[in-house]
């Protein structure tokens, strides 16, 4: 078995000293460790942004794409083989602004991958533009006067699109994090993970101390259940999105995976292409 | 007894045309007729003129023709709209219903059939389609039972009963017709017989889907969208037998991307659209190009720009096609020219995709996509599948130690890196659409660059494709070279025998392969001729501009050019050559 040194590699990251990323590594190198991953049964698939490095630092297969698009080549490349591990990861832009449309379908659709957002409230690699995760007044070189555009508040956004699993987490919290991507792997569907991640080069309000001034643990609610839809819509409002833990998770709705009629259990990848010819003659009859 | 005519249905869509035409091609097909089919069609569902017209002949064709010997009529606006292609003498077979007439200066005769009086009587108003393909059937001669089969293939599961009262529908249209024309002196219209051989009968968006199966592919991604979906409702039909599966996305860009993800992982995965969606799918083309993943990308155009005409006939993606992609990566584009090329042509292209690792498009055209035409049979024997420099055996793979990678984008003689998909121990190795390393490690060097564009273009130095133009090319000095792409083939076929029966020397060069452009083997044929017409539907001349660049000889290059949203008539190019020989100081 593999242990969480194994999923390292040589690569140094590029990231700044300091960043929120380091710690989304450290704790998925962790995770895949903890559930008996090997290398080579784990692919991560990412976008484009500081974040979207990722897939290039961790000791397995890693398909680093184009801006916005990692869902939909990971969802592609699970149901090509369903043996796979698939992680999807990127930034907030990456995954609700140009993404967005991709993110809100992977919930419907409900393929059995997990999905970790870098949240950092901006645009890291383009170096500090407002992102949909940044708060209405918030000052960036894009928006010299504070941002006049509304926060989108993705965990209230995947619950209202049918989530099956639905977290929050935060970088300064390896050991949270890592049980919570764990989690979402194990899960049976798609799993969102939101990691509040800080950019500490260009995002100088919503820093690790703002965090910890400002972040409920869902361990300090009483009674919290996380199989309560409604109770999990009220807890985030209430907070204003701002809680930690996993806030929703719903064991019985089938994945998409389960519902595709004639999909086996061994991966497509490893099935027969070839036709044989009373297949073939069968299917010319309906031309005939 | 006639050996060919052509015949039309046309009415309010929505109204059975589709059906009446599919019954009577589907009977005539299974005789041994040959048919050539093509749908007029609107962007609505319920409404809008909306006609299928059909050539019926003894022998081999792959045209529309030019007239008309037969007109069925569901209401005026069909016979004010379709009136002009009538030949004199034609007959137009229209519901007594609406009071046809017939427009001033035609010279056809109209027969006035109750086909929805008819059709209530037998039990259903919608029948009268039906009434209307009895109506046609008394005047082609071919007998009633011919039909009980096909319609049994057709109802079997909604019960005998249905299946009776359609043949009781044609039975009676057949009859009144039969009683009208004892007594009118109309031109004989009974096909003469056929050689009664099996044929399949097909559009083009069948035989893409079908070679699609038989070339392995398991998976497709797709947006829907006019003139593409049949492909993506015949896969989601046939592929759960098979394992796979088609996912409907959320868009262009989910269906490309998911495409080469799924490609990534090592199963035959293909998607298809028309120009608006191979429009948003630019930038992942590139990035298939970029990481070396094998797609297959299907692009059925349609009449642009933007929305353009949706249901009409054009070929105008030619260039966004071939250079719409930023940056610049090997791709392949395959233009098949019937729909028996376009099966044989899916198949390879999954091949030629494995093979050279890049995204290989199939450009087809509405015509092509959708008009249904007869097939000789498809031959077993010819499927093939070849997986190139796909790594299959783990053995094969030296132990990487030390989290080392394995040289996926390795250099090689023929730019041709060994392929190994995820979830092998001793292939882990990195994908980005960065430039990178053999491993696939982002490295932007200076000289590595220059190494690995040089490697990834030149894998397609030595590609291989059977036939990249089709050349029917019989004289050494000709007047006129036509050349064309897709469904223009059979028209340009046409158009070529009257200007030779007119005493000119024509050839004809089809091109294939759009890309890499087949510069030599057309050059040798426009060397051979005094003058090159390009038939194309489109405005700019896109093959005529693609011609230019590659192979040159611009003083001999003539664009004909068609983009009201119709395709080319024989005439029409027939016209046009006579026309530049006589004034184009050939
Ligand atoms: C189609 C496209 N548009 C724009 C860009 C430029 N770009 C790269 S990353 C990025 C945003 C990065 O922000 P985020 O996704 O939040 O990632 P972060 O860097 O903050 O981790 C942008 C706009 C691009 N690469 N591709
Ligand atoms: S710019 Fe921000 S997000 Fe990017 S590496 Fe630096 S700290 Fe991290
Ligand atoms: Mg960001």
């Amino acid at each position: 078995m593999a242990t969480f040194k194994e999923f390292r590699n040589k690569v140094k990251p590029n990231w700044c000293p300091g960043c929120g990323d380091f710690t989304v590594l450290a704790s998925m190198q962790r995770a895949f460790a903890n559930l008996g991953k090997e290398p080579e049964e784990v692919a991560i698939v990412s976008g484009i942004g500081c974040s979207g490095r990722i897939a290039g630092y961790v000791n397995s297969y890693g398909f680093h794409g184009v801006h916005g698009r990692s869902l939909p080549i990971a969802q592609g490349l699970k149901l090509a083989n369903r043996d796979l591990t698939v992680v999807a990861s990127g930034g907030d832009g990456d995954g609700f602004a140009i993404g967005m449309g991709h993110t809100v379908h992977a919930i419907r659709r409900n393929v059995d991958i997990t999905y970790i957002v870098m949240d950092n409230q901006i645009y890291g690699l383009t170096k500090g533009q407002t992102s949909p995760r940044s708060e209405m007044g918030f000052k960036t070189k894009s928006t010299p006067n504070g941002s006049i555009e509304a926060a989108i508040s993705p965990m209230e956004m995947a619950l209202t699109v049918g989530a099956g699993f639905v977290a929050q987490t935060v970088s300064s919290d390896l050991k949270g994090m890592t049980a919570i991507i764990e989690a979402g792997i194990k899960h049976k569907g798609f799993s969102l993970i939101n990691v509040y991640s800080p950019c500490v080069t260009y995002n100088k309000i919503n820093t690790y101390d703002w965090f910890k001034q400002n972040l409920t643990s869902l361990d300090e609610i009483e009674g919290y259940d996380p199989s309560n839809r409604g109770q999990a819509m009220q807890t985030l409002m209430e907070h204003s999105g701002l809680v930690t833990g996993i806030i929703y998770q719903n064991t019985e709705r089938p994945s998409y995976e389960e519902l595709i009629k004639g999909y086996k259990e061994e991966p497509l990848v490893k099935q027969d292409i070839n036709l044989t010819e009373e297949q073939f003659d069968r299917l010319i009859s309906e031309f005939a | 007894m006639i050996n060919q005519l052509s015949w039309k249905v046309g009415g309010q869509q929505g109204e059975g045309i589709d059906s009446a035409g599919e019954t009577l091609a589907t009977v005539l097909n299974r005789q041994g007729y040959f048919l050539f089919g093509y749908r007029h069609f609107s962007s609505r569902i319920k409404g809008g003129h909306s006609n299928t017209k059909i050539r019926i002949s003894t022998a081999p064709t792959s045209s529309i023709s030019d007239d008309l010997d037969i007109l069925v009529a569901f209401d005026q606006e069909t016979i004010d709209l379709n009136a002009y292609e009538l030949i004199d003498g034609g007959v137009i077979l229209a519901d007594a219903k609406f009071n046809p007439t017939v427009p001033e200066g035609i010279k056809a005769h109209l027969i006035a059939v109750p086909l929805t009086k008819i059709a209530e009587e037998v039990g259903m108003a919608q029948m009268k389609n039906m009434v209307a393909v009895g109506a046609s059937v008394a005047l082609l001669g071919i007998s009633v039972e011919s039909f009980r089969e096909v319609l049994t293939d057709r109802f079997a599961k909604k019960g005998q009963q249905v299946i009776d009262k359609n043949m009781d529908a044609i039975t009676r249209g057949i009859e009144f017709v039969k009683t009208e024309i004892s007594n009118l002196s109309i031109q004989d219209f009974t096909l003469a017989p056929s050689d009664g051989k099996k044929r399949l009968y097909m559009i083009g968006n069948d035989a893409i889907a079908f070679g699609a199966v038989a070339g392995g592919a398991r998976l497709m991604a797709a947006y829907p969208i006019t003139p593409s979906s049949e492909i993506m409702e015949y896969l989601i039909r046939r592929l759960p037998e098979f394992g796979g599966t088609v996912v409907q996305t959320e868009d262009e860009i989910a269906a490309i991307t998911m495409t080469i993800g799924a490609n990534y992982g090592g199963v035959r995965t293909l998607t298809a659209s028309a120009g608006p969606g191979l429009s948003l799918m630019t930038e992942a083309i590139g990035l298939a190009g970029m990481t070396e993943q094998p797609c297959v990308i299907i692009d059925t155009q349609r009449g642009g720009p933007s929305t353009g005409l949706p249901t009409k006939q054009e070929q105008s993606d030619i260039l966004a096609m071939l250079y719409s992609t930023h940056g610049e990566i090997p791709k392949i584009v395959i233009a098949p020219s019937s729909v028996e090329e376009c099966f044989y042509d899916t198949i390879e292209a999954f091949n030629l995709a494995e093979e050279y690792q890049c995204p290989v498009i199939i450009v087809t055209d509405l015509a092509l996509s959708l008009g249904k035409q007869t097939v000789e049979p498809l031959d077993y024997s010819k499927i093939e599948i070849r997986r190139g420099k796909l790594v299959t055996d783990e053995e094969e793979l030296p132990e990487l130690e030390n989290s080392e990678l394995f040289p996926r984008y390795g250099f090689s003689e023929d730019g041709i890196s060994r392929r190994v998909l995820p979830g092998k121990k001793h292939g882990l190795h990195h994908v980005t659409g960065v430039e990178h390393n053999e491993t696939g490690r982002p490295f932007e060097g200076a000289v590595n660059r220059k190494k690995m564009m040089d490697k990834r273009l030149s894998k397609l130095n030595n590609l291989s494709f059977p036939n990249p133009i089709h050349a029917d090319t019989r004289h050494e000095d000709a007047d006129i070279l036509i050349v064309g792409v897709n469904s223009t083939y059979g028209t340009i076929q046409e158009a070529m025998s009257r200007l030779e029966a007119d005493g000119l020397k024509v050839n004809h060069a089809h091109v294939r392969q759009l890309m890499p452009f087949p510069t030599n083997l057309l050059k040798e044929q426009m060397e051979k001729a005094k003058k090159v017409i390009v038939v194309e539907n489109n405005a700019t001349g896109q093959l005529t501009s693609l011609i230019k660049m590659n192979v040159g000889m611009a003083e001999k290059l003539v664009h004909v050019g068609k983009y009201d949203g119709n395709p080319f008539l024989p005439m029409e190019i027939y016209k046009e050559c006579k026309e530049l020989l006589v004034h184009g100081n050939v």
